[in-house]
Formats: C-alpha cells, sequence, structure tokens
C-alpha cells in the first residue's frame, strides 16, 4: 500500500509573528521557516507503518513555492520514499490544497493520505476533510492512535470530551492530532541519501485543478493588545485585588 | 435566505455553544433555522427550539446520526444547503469534522473559526494562533462558516420555535462508531466555565494535578493545561488549552505552572482576568496576567487555596 503524506512549508512555530505594515499580510521575508509541525507527526507516521509492513511506499507531496522542495527533502530525509511538489506562487487555500492532493490521489492511488489536523500559519483545520469529501473516502480526524488492519483503520480521536474509536474503510483519509507520536530527527546519513529520492515537480494546471482562492482577504490586523498589569506580593494581596478590584471571585 | 445553524448534541440537550452559534448567525440574516440530527433527538430539538432567535428546528431522524460521523451528516447538510445563505457550526471538535466536509461537497470554501461578523460575506478569523486577525471575504454562493463561540454572546433561553420532522439521508456506509473514552467531571465544562484553573509542566506530575483540582472545586472552576502538561500524562488531552486544544475566554483564568508559550497564550488571552503564578519572573506568562505572583507553586496554591476558603 502506498501511503501520501502533505507536507506544508509554514513560518517556524518559534518564530514571533509580524503583521505587515501595509495590513496585507504577515511578514515572511527572512524568517525561518519549517514543516508544519502535525505534518511531521504525519511523515512520522506513514514511516512507522512502513517500518512495521502496513505501508510500501511513501510519497510526500508539497504545494507552493519552490521553496517548498526543501520541505519535501526534511519528509525524505526523515523517510519518505519520493516526493511531489505542485509548484505555484498563487494564494492557496484549503479547498485547492484538496482539490491539488485529490488530483495526485487519482494518479498515484494510496491506500492512505496522512495530513496534519491544522496548518499553524492558517489554522484553518480543513483540507484533510475537504480531501476526503471530494474523494468520497472516509475520515479519522484528529487522530490520537491509529491500527490499520484488514482494509480498514481503527482510529482513535481526540475529540472535546476526551477520545473517541472509529473504524472507517479504506482508502481513507487521516488528521494527526500531538499525540499520535514523536517525530524523529532525520540522521545525517539520511539526510544525504534523501538527496538522491527524486522530487516530481508539477504545475496545477497540468493537474486540471483551478487554485483561484475563494476568500478574499481584504486586510490582515494586530490582534488588540492586553494592558500590562501588576505583580502582586502575596496570596493575601492577589485574593484583595480578585475580590475588590476584578470582582471575579 | 436563512442560515442553518447545524448543531451538536448529546440527544438531550444541544450543547452549550449552539446558542453562540445562533447568535453569530443572526448578525448573518435575521432567520435563524437549527438542524438538530441524531437518532432519538426529539428532547435535542426540543432545547434547540427554545433558544432565542431561532424560527425554526429541523429534527431529522436516522439511525445513522447515532454518533455524529461526518461521512453520513455531512450529505444531510449539502441536501438542505441550497435553501440557505450560510451554514453556521460551532468550531469544536464536531463542527470542525463535519462542516469542511460539507463545504468540499459544495465545493465552497469554508471560513475557519471566525470571530466577528462584519457584514453578511465578510469576517474576520484569527491566523498565526491569534498573532494576526484577517478580515476575509465569501465570494462564494453559499457560505460556511464556524465559529469560535467565546466571540459571541450565548442567545437567551425562553424561545419557541416550530419542530419540522424532515427525512434523513441514511448511512454512507464508509465508518462505524466504537465507543468513547470521556473524561468524567462534575466540573464545569471547560469551554463555558466562569473560571478556569490550568496547570502546565511546573505541576511535575499527575498527582499533583490534586491540588488544583481544590483549588478549582472551591472556585466552581473548570480544570485546564497546557500541552505539555498533556504530553506527559498528567491530565487527559481534552484538558488542553491554547492554539490546537481548546478556546477559551472565562472570567478568570490562573495559570499554575505554565510558561506561556505563544501557542498556549492563543487559547486563552481573551480571557477578562489573568492570573499567573510561575517560579519565574521573567516567564512570558506574566506579559498578559492581570495580576502575576512569582514563587514557588507548590506552597502558593495551598495557600491561595485556604485564602478563598476564608472569604
Ligand atoms: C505565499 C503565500 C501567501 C499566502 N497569503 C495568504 C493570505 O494573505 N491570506 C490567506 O487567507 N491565505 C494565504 N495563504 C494561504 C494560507 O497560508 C494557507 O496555505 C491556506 O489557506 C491553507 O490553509 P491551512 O494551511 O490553514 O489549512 P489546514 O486545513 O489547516 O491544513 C491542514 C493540513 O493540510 C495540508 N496542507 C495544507 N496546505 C498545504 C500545502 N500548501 N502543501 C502541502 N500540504 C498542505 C497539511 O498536511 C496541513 O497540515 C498564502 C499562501 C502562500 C503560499
Ligand atoms: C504545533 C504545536 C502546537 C501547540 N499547541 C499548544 C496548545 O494548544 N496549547 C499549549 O499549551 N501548548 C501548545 N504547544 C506547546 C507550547 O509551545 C509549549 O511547549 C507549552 O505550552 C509549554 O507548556 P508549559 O508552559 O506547561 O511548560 P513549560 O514551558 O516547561 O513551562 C513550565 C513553567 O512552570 C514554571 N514552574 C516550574 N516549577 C514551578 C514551581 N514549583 N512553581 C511555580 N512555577 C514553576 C516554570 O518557571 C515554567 O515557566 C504547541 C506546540 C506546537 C509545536
Amino acid at each position: 500500500m502506498k501511503v501520501l503524506v502533505a507536507v506544508k512549508r509554514v513560518i517556524d512555530y518559534n518564530v514571533k509573528i509580524r503583521v505587515k505594515a501595509d495590513n496585507t499580510g504577515v511578514e515572511t521575508a527572512n524568517v525561518k521557516m519549517s514543516m508544519n509541525p502535525f505534518d511531521e507527526i504525519a511523515v512520522e507516521e506513514a514511516i512507522r507503518m512502513k517500518e512495521k509492513g502496513a505501508a510500501t511506499e511513501i510519497i510526500a507531496f508539497s504545494a507552493g513555492p519552490a521553496q517548498c522542495q526543501e520541505t519535501i527533502r526534511t519528509a525524505l530525509a526523515m523517510g519518505a520514499d519520493r516526493g511531489i511538489l505542485v509548484q505555484t506562487d498563487a494564494d492557496l487555500q484549503p479547498l485547492a490544497v484538496a482539490k491539488l492532493l485529490k488530483a495526485v490521489v487519482d494518479k498515484e492511488q494510496p491506500g492512505l493520505v496522512i495530513v496534519g489536523k491544522q496548518a499553524i500559519d492558517d489554522d484553518s483545520n480543513a483540507t484533510g476533510q475537504m480531501l476526503a469529501a471530494l474523494l468520497g473516502w472516509s475520515i479519522g480526524t484528529f487522530a490520537n492512535k491509529l491500527n490499520v488492519a484488514d482494509g480498514s483503520v481503527e482510529v482513535k480521536r481526540e475529540v472535546d470530551g476526551g477520545l473517541e474509536n472509529i473504524k472507517i474503510k479504506m482508502p481513507a483519509v487521516i488528521t494527526t492530532d500531538l499525540r499520535l507520536n514523536e517525530p524523529r530527527y532525520a540522521s545525517l546519513p539520511n539526510i544525504m541519501k534523501a538527496k538522491k529520492k527524486p522530487i516530481e515537480t508539477l504545475a496545477p494546471d497540468a493537474l486540471g485543478v483551478d487554485v483561484a482562492p475563494r476568500l478574499k482577504t481584504l486586510k490582515v490586523e494586530e490582534p488588540p493588545k492586553r494592558k500590562s498589569g501588576i505583580k502582586v506580593k502575596t496570596v493575601a494581596e492577589l485574593v484583595e485585588k480578585l475580590r475588590n478590584e476584578a470582582g471575579v471571585i | 435566505m436563512a442560515v442553518l445553524v447545524v448543531a451538536a448534541h448529546d440527544g438531550k440537550t444541544v450543547r452549550a455553544n449552539v446558542a453562540n452559534a445562533v447568535a453569530a448567525a443572526g448578525q448573518m440574516d435575521a432567520e435563524v433555522h437549527v438542524l438538530v440530527a441524531g437518532s432519538n433527538a426529539g428532547e435535542a430539538a426540543k432545547s434547540a427550539a427554545a433558544i432565542q432567535g431561532v424560527a425554526k428546528v429541523l429534527q431529522a431522524e436516522d439511525a445513522a446520526y447515532a454518533n455524529w460521523l461526518a461521512e453520513d451528516i455531512a450529505p444531510l447538510v449539502v441536501k438542505l444547503a441550497p435553501n440557505y445563505s450560510h451554514i453556521v457550526m460551532a468550531a469544536d471538535s464536531v463542527g470542525k469534522n463535519v462542516a469542511p466536509r460539507a463545504a468540499a461537497l459544495l465545493d465552497v470554501a469554508q471560513v475557519s473559526e471566525a470571530i466577528q461578523v462584519v457584514s453578511p460575506d465578510t469576517f474576520v478569523r484569527p491566523i498565526y494562533a491569534g498573532n494576526a486577525m484577517a478580515t476575509v471575504q465569501s465570494t462564494d454562493k453559499i457560505k460556511i462558516v464556524t465559529v469560535r463561540p467565546t466571540n459571541f454572546k450565548a442567545a437567551a433561553g425562553g424561545g419557541s420555535a416550530t419542530i419540522e420532522q424532515i427525512e434523513g439521508t441514511g448511512s454512507a456506509g464508509l465508518s462505524s462508531f466504537a465507543g468513547a473514552e470521556l473524561s468524567k467531571s462534575e466540573r464545569p465544562e471547560l469551554t463555558s466555565a466562569k473560571i478556569v484553573v490550568s496547570g502546565g509542566r511546573g505541576l511535575q506530575s499527575g498527582e499533583n494535578f490534586k491540588m488544583l483540582e481544590t483549588l478549582a472545586d472551591k472556585l466552581g472552576a473548570g480544570l485546564g493545561a497546557s500541552r505539555a502538561a498533556v504530553d506527559a500524562g498528567y491530565v487527559p488531552n481534552d484538558y488542553q488549552v491554547g492554539q490546537t486544544g481548546k478556546v477559551v475566554a472565562p472570567d478568570l483564568y490562573i495559570a499554575i505552572g505554565i510558561s506561556g508559550a505563544i501557542q498556549h497564550l492563543a487559547g486563552m488571552k481573551d480571557s477578562k482576568t489573568i492570573v499567573a503564578i510561575n517560579k519565574d519572573e521573567e516567564a512570558p506568562i506574566f506579559q498578559v496576567a492581570d495580576y502575576g505572583l512569582v514563587g514557588d507553586l507548590f506552597q502558593l496554591v495551598p495557600e491561595l487555596t485556604a485564602a478563598i476558603e476564608k472569604k
């Protein structure tokens, strides 16, 4: 079984975001970019499936500018076998990414697609669900644990009240949550090996996908700032303030 | 055209956040309908009919809807969609699972986790863990919007909408429910609690969280945690507050042994009053705290519990 994983290039989670002065977006020039952390979890899960013999080949997919090659290389260094880059400088929204992924799925016929539950830049939490819809496949969102057996996947999901178990038919789409696994670091020999692994580059047009955005971003602004607070010296002072100043207890 | 709010429920009542979603929907169009899909969902439908501002409740009975599988619910939403200008869901684990599937089936975008309705087609939504606010305009005919409940004041009760029975769409046969392991708690639910007590890695163990439970019970508070505390297994996953966990905005949020990473702040910085207890006076949590207390939590938390008891 082939497994397709989506890896998105995002601003590293440690970077302090700055909104552009002209309010068109956030500053991306000269900031550290990394693989979306949830996608590292997706890649790790696919590698573990391959190590257990449940998967035969892992394909890492990314959509975006040419630099997404680096993100794919990271996935290859972790253990993916080959990459597919859909190269475009367009503003890609989840529905467009889902359509690109669908076109690749139609070509590659994987048994599973694993994507992150949410990209930490746009925070949409939508791409995997949309892909499953377009394919007419089952979906296991917010996966905490997976067990692939006999043409189906048992998925333990992280939900509002705790955990939930579902069994879904394959082929299927999975979205990863934080507790699914702890992703490995790529070793130096594997980073070297990854340089020789193939990456195919495609254009959205060649896949017959219209990536035009459906949501127009009118402006991007700084969030309102909280006014700075004070330090209290003692518990008694804290309780007094909470009772008489804030009036919350 | 009207707005359809798709309600999650437990068979007896719709979730509390449906009243927030109805309030948000009311800002998109004056006529709000609520869909209650389920198996034996009559009581839940009645609870939806009691929310003010709801004109009509659609109750769809089908065994397939018992456990809210996205594969089975989304086709029903899609079937109803042509009658509506907007489909709205609360941005919880049900909304995030179902709404994007319906959106893709309708070939429309989803506006994820809106915090403000600017006009019927324009919304504000946080991006980058709430470090930027994007104003987006939807160009689609049907707008699918998930809303962040804490940003919309819940619609009041006392309404009396009509309840209409509609046909279900059956099972897609793609998935089945195999049980849940829900956290049992007598405490208020995290996202709607007036006071939240949250613990982080500083607690050092699950055992030590008992100390926070005692404090929470004195305050009638819900209990939350940082990702680090959940990852370390101190508390279950549904306690996680933050960018990739739950968003809370209580009157009082008490962060104990939490450093204040941006991913955590994303889930609590809209709280009215924030208290931080941390032994590191440089901890970033103090930058958002109204009242900061520097010191050892193992000494301060029991002291605080005792001081609150005294009244
Ligand atoms: C240069 C540039 C500028 C942009 N500017 C804006 C802007 O101003 N406003 C705006 O709204 N959007 C903008 N976008 C798009 C936005 O950043 C998101 O890429 C898009 O909305 C998808 O949302 P998301 O990543 O939050 O999706 P989610 O649904 O949260 O992503 C979930 C998962 O889907 C997969 N995935 C998503 N996208 C990709 C991808 N490209 N490649 C591989 N896997 C992927 C990953 O596995 C990810 O973990 C821009 C994108 C680019 C490249
Ligand atoms: C993709 C991604 C998503 C994430 N999503 C979330 C999220 O949704 N929510 C979230 O919370 N985090 C999230 N994180 C993790 C986040 O970056 C931080 O790692 C995490 O919030 C740290 O938790 P903490 O503050 O409990 O631990 P630490 O950062 O280790 O802080 C512990 C604090 O306890 C204090 N302390 C220790 N002992 C004592 C004592 N005896 N008395 C008083 N104070 C003491 C220390 O001074 C320190 O400030 C995410 C990270 C990533 C990469």
